[in-house]
């Protein structure tokens, strides 16, 4: 790099590349390179710094990724695995849930109240759930939830209304929590939906035993105006597989991770790919994000990896991807409910209870309509994800729906958010009260991809 | 089990209803807003079709008659009935043309209004009955409680006086359904509703206003001076209950927000079926998988209102939902009336700018839906109306707390 290129501003610390310094800004330059500089720690001028943990801080730290268990090679390559059948609705418009839903959504929100809430402030502190929640959340189900009855889980139909209703209830708890207890269970779902009779019984073994491993779907990458459809890692071909090369990105527990199921483009269509993570040339990176901090986000760096040829999930023309896409993003507009429900929990009787000029400001219309419009949309998010995800579970084709639900669910998700911190003014801007947390989260409605699904 | 898809039961009768809309209304649409006042007279004979469909059963509550609670049978499963045909019927017809569906014969709010609170008698002798709703008073709008019409007993009759204006249907209609108050010191519980036959003496309708949009719809102004009606056309029950309040009288609201609703509804799904249809013959085509960002801000925009749609349809039928299975639905109501009527307008709105001079020339119909979407977000309750209803409901606030 030349000397001229590496004194202009542009191009890092979020300055545009079109910037350039005058003398005074050379100077404050060169003053800042000093302050940050170890010349002044030895010199005792600062106080010690804290250890930055690996996950917090994004310090471009790579690590191998965690040793993956050996899974077992069983069941018959080249044969569908099992399927599960849809769900057939009697072609009644019907708003209520079936007792099974109904007795699952009413463990998870026992689960998200009692567990999950009182865990989420240190969770995002520390960019990690704890260990006893995850454990929890293995006691109840949630890796299974997705996975046929016949092969250890507990579902007996498509489980895309379910799974929704499930991660709506949780997240209510927390949505970083959220998406590092559904993250495993999301890849055992994608197994479920899409695996080979031998990605079944080399894989889903681990998840439905009692030490389930974590797992992740990694769809992102660090793309401006990223199309999830166009990833740009890249599958090549080899004699006996495949070989895997590209960056993915917000990677949910990706450090712990045995399992990850990688979007690559193979012949210019998508494709999903099941990579072990003791695999050569994978490497792991903290990619802490302003929100999700709990699911421990990461980047993963796949260099020249080497899979097998049966390590495609599903289909190679792209269905299969387009599918993950669209269940994954139902995932995330449910979340999106569950936040802005914990939103709209959270502002009603702190309104009720603030005093301003004599009286509580739910009493004052611009206040109360900031809450009756969070109800509105939050009731219409709801709905219209519903109608995507009991079209999905019912075999039928969602692709409108689901895009008409992300597309609300981003855009009100985050009003929500954004009118949840102004309606406690001070308070919200400050983490004494979680709706600051909830605001950060609510923004990665419309921008993750993967990581989780339905 | 959770399905939000159409009621497949009431698939032929939405198909009827969009060809009709198609192929009887969208003919004379710009007709009638053109020649406002003109009685639109090609609604008789669709009124007398309605009618003979209703009669064969091929529909169930095209319109107005079918908002009327049923009492409970222990039934308990779940029941797509006459709530949700009728703003799915609406819904259709406003997809055809909003002015021309209120000026449907005996298909009025008023008609609404019977069918919520009306006894079996009354029910059986206003069937077929033509019925337009007076509420607004020149000085009281959204303050319903408010008005100063007046019904005094006299012998067997009630006597009204006062002034009512933004009477949809009002000079075309059968009869009114007129609000008034028994006593303006008793407040919100003597406030009742009459039905008043058209020709009764002393009712006469003294102007049409002129409009924004809705123009096919005539809108009145009727004046009351002394007229008598008799005792038995009070709808429902002549007892002033100070607890129940309002209630009796507002229970109307719950089954005609939802209409209103679906009205609004249907404008802006025909302005968004033309301008997609518009987009796609200039190059845009809507990818619902590709991200809005990577699209171009047409499409971007599109997707928006189609998503902000779809979310007031869903409210819409869950507000008919709930009453088609006896669920209070006062909140839904409102929350399907308040959505359904901003969305309404960006829609409309958004699609005149995405079309340009297409939408805003006559030679379209974008800037007259653009027109008619406005007042479906005043009508039966203003935009802030329902979010006050929402706001109280949800924050468990009174209307003395939350003025």
């Amino acid at each position: 790099m030349s000397l001229i290129n590496s004194l202009k501003p542009g191009g890092k610390h979020g300055v545009p590349s079109s910037e350039s310094r005058d003398p005074i800004g050379f100077l404050v330059a060169g003053l800042s390179k000093l302050a940050q500089s170890d010349l002044i720690d030895t010199l005792r001028l600062r106080k010690s710094t804290e250890q930055a943990v690996f996950t917090v801080t994004r310090n471009g730290f790579k690590t191998m990724t965690t040793a993956s268990r050996t899974f077992a090679r069983a069941g018959s390559r080249g044969v569908d695995g099992v399927r599960l059948p849809a769900a057939r609705p009697r072609g009644v418009f019907d708003l209520t849930p079936t007792e099974d839903q109904q007795m699952l959504v009413d463990v998870v929100t026992e689960f998200a109240d009692e567990v999950v809430r009182p865990a989420a402030t240190e969770a995002n502190e520390t960019c990690e759930a704890p260990e006893a929640l995850l454990k929890a959340s293995l006691e109840i189900g949630l890796p299974i939830l997705g996975v046929p009855e016949s092969l250890g889980g507990i579902s007996e139909e498509r489980s895309a209304m379910a799974g929704t209703l499930v991660a709506e209830a949780l997240s209510r708890g927390d949505l970083g929590l959220a998406v590092a207890t559904l993250a495993p269970g999301s890849v055992a779902t994608a197994l479920g939906l899409w695996g080979t009779d031998a990605q079944q019984q080399t894989y889903l073994p681990a998840f439905t035993g009692d030490d389930v491993p974590a797992a992740a779907l990694a769809l992102n990458e660090a793309t401006v105006l990223f199309d999830v459809l166009s990833p740009s890692t890249t599958a090549t071909r080899t004699a006996d597989g495949f070989v895997l090369s590209g960056v993915k990105t917000l990677v949910p527990r990706g450090a712990q991770a045995e399992l990850f199921v990688v979007g690559a483009l193979l012949d210019d269509k998508p494709v999903l790919f099941l990579v072990e993570s003791s695999s050569t040339g994978l490497s792991v990176e903290a990619d802490p994000a302003m929100g999700v901090r709990a699911a421990s986000l990461t980047r993963l760096h796949l260099d020249q990896v080497t899979v097998p040829a049966d390590a495609v999930l599903g289909a190679t023309d792209g269905t299969t991807y387009v599918e993950c896409v669209r269940l994954s993003r139902l995932a995330w507009c449910a979340l999106a409910i569950g936040t802005g429900q914990a939103v709209l929990d959270y502002v009603t009787p702190y309104v009720k209870q603030r005093q301003a000029f004599g009286e509580p400001i739910a009493h004052r219309q611009s206040v109360a309509f900031m809450v009756a419009d969070i109800a509105i949309e939050l009731q219409a998010m709801r709905l219209v994800t519903y109608k995507a995800a009991a079209r999905a579970a019912a075999g039928k084709n969602f692709t409108r729906e689901v895009a008409l639900a992300r597309k609300i669910c981003a855009d009100k998700g985050m009003r929500i958010g954004l009118d949840g911190v102004q309606l406690l003014g001070g308070h919200g801007f400050v983490k004494e009260h979680p709706v600051e947390r909830w605001y950060r989260d609510l923004r990665a409605i419309g921008i993750m991809e993967g990581s989780v699904l339905v | 089990m959770i399905n939000l898809d159409d009621p497949q039961k009431f698939r032929p009768l939405v198909g009827q209803a969009h060809q009709v809309a198609m192929n009887m209304l969208r003919p004379i649409s710009r007709k009638y807003d053109q020649a406002e006042h003109e009685y639109p007279q090609e609604l008789d004979m669709l009124a007398a079709m309605i009618d003979g469909l209703s009669d064969s059963g091929a529909s169930e509550g095209a319109g107005a008659a079918g908002v009327r609670r049923e009492e409970s049978d222990g039934d308990t499963t779940i029941k797509n009935g006459a709530n949700l045909a009728s703003v799915m019927s609406i819904a259709e017809m406003c997809w055809g043309d909003v002015g021309l569906l209120l000026s449907m014969p005996r298909q009025g709010l008023g008609n609404s209004a019977i069918a919520s609170v009306a006894n079996p008698e009354q029910l059986e002798r206003f069937e077929g009955v033509w019925a337009g709703m007076a509420i607004t008073e020149p000085g009281v709008g959204s303050d319903s409680a408010n008005i100063r019409t007046t019904a005094t007993l006299d012998g067997d009759h009630y006597v009204i006086n006062g002034e009512k204006i933004y009477v949809t249907a009002g000079d075309r209609a059968d009869a009114i359904v007129v609000w008034a108050t028994l006593d303006r010191d008793l407040g919100r519980a003597a406030i009742k509703s009459f039905v008043v036959p058209k020709g009764t003496p002393g009712m006469r309708v003294d102007r049409l206003e002129h409009k924004l949009g809705i123009r096919a719809s005539d809108t009145a102004t009727i004046t009351f001076e002394n007229c008598r009606v008799p005792a038995e056309n009070l709808l429902g029950s002549a007892e002033v209950d100070v607890k129940q309040g309002f209630a009796g009288a507002m229970a109307t609201f719950d089954n005609t927000r939802p209409l209103v609703a679906a009205m609004a509804i249907g404008c802006a799904r025909a302005s968004l079926d033309l301008t997609r249809d518009l987009l796609e013959q200039s190059g845009v085509v809507v990818d619902y998988d590709r991200p809005a960002i990577v699209q171009s801000a047409a499409a971007a925009k599109f997707l928006q209102m189609e998503a902000d749609w779809e979310g007031a349809y869903l409210l819409t039928l869950q507000a008919a939902w709930m009453a088609d299975n006896r669920e209070p639905n006062s909140l839904e109501a409102s929350m399907a009336k308040a959505k359904a009527g901003r969305v309404g307008s960006d829609i409309t709105l958004s699609c005149v700018e995405l079309a340009g001079s297409i939408g805003y020339s006559e030679t379209e119909l974008l800037e007259k839906w653009s027109r008619d979407s406005k007042i479906l977000d005043i009508f039966e309750g203003t935009q802030q109306i329902q979010q006050l209803i929402v706001a109280r409901r949800v924050l468990g606030l009174s209307s003395a707390e939350l003025k």
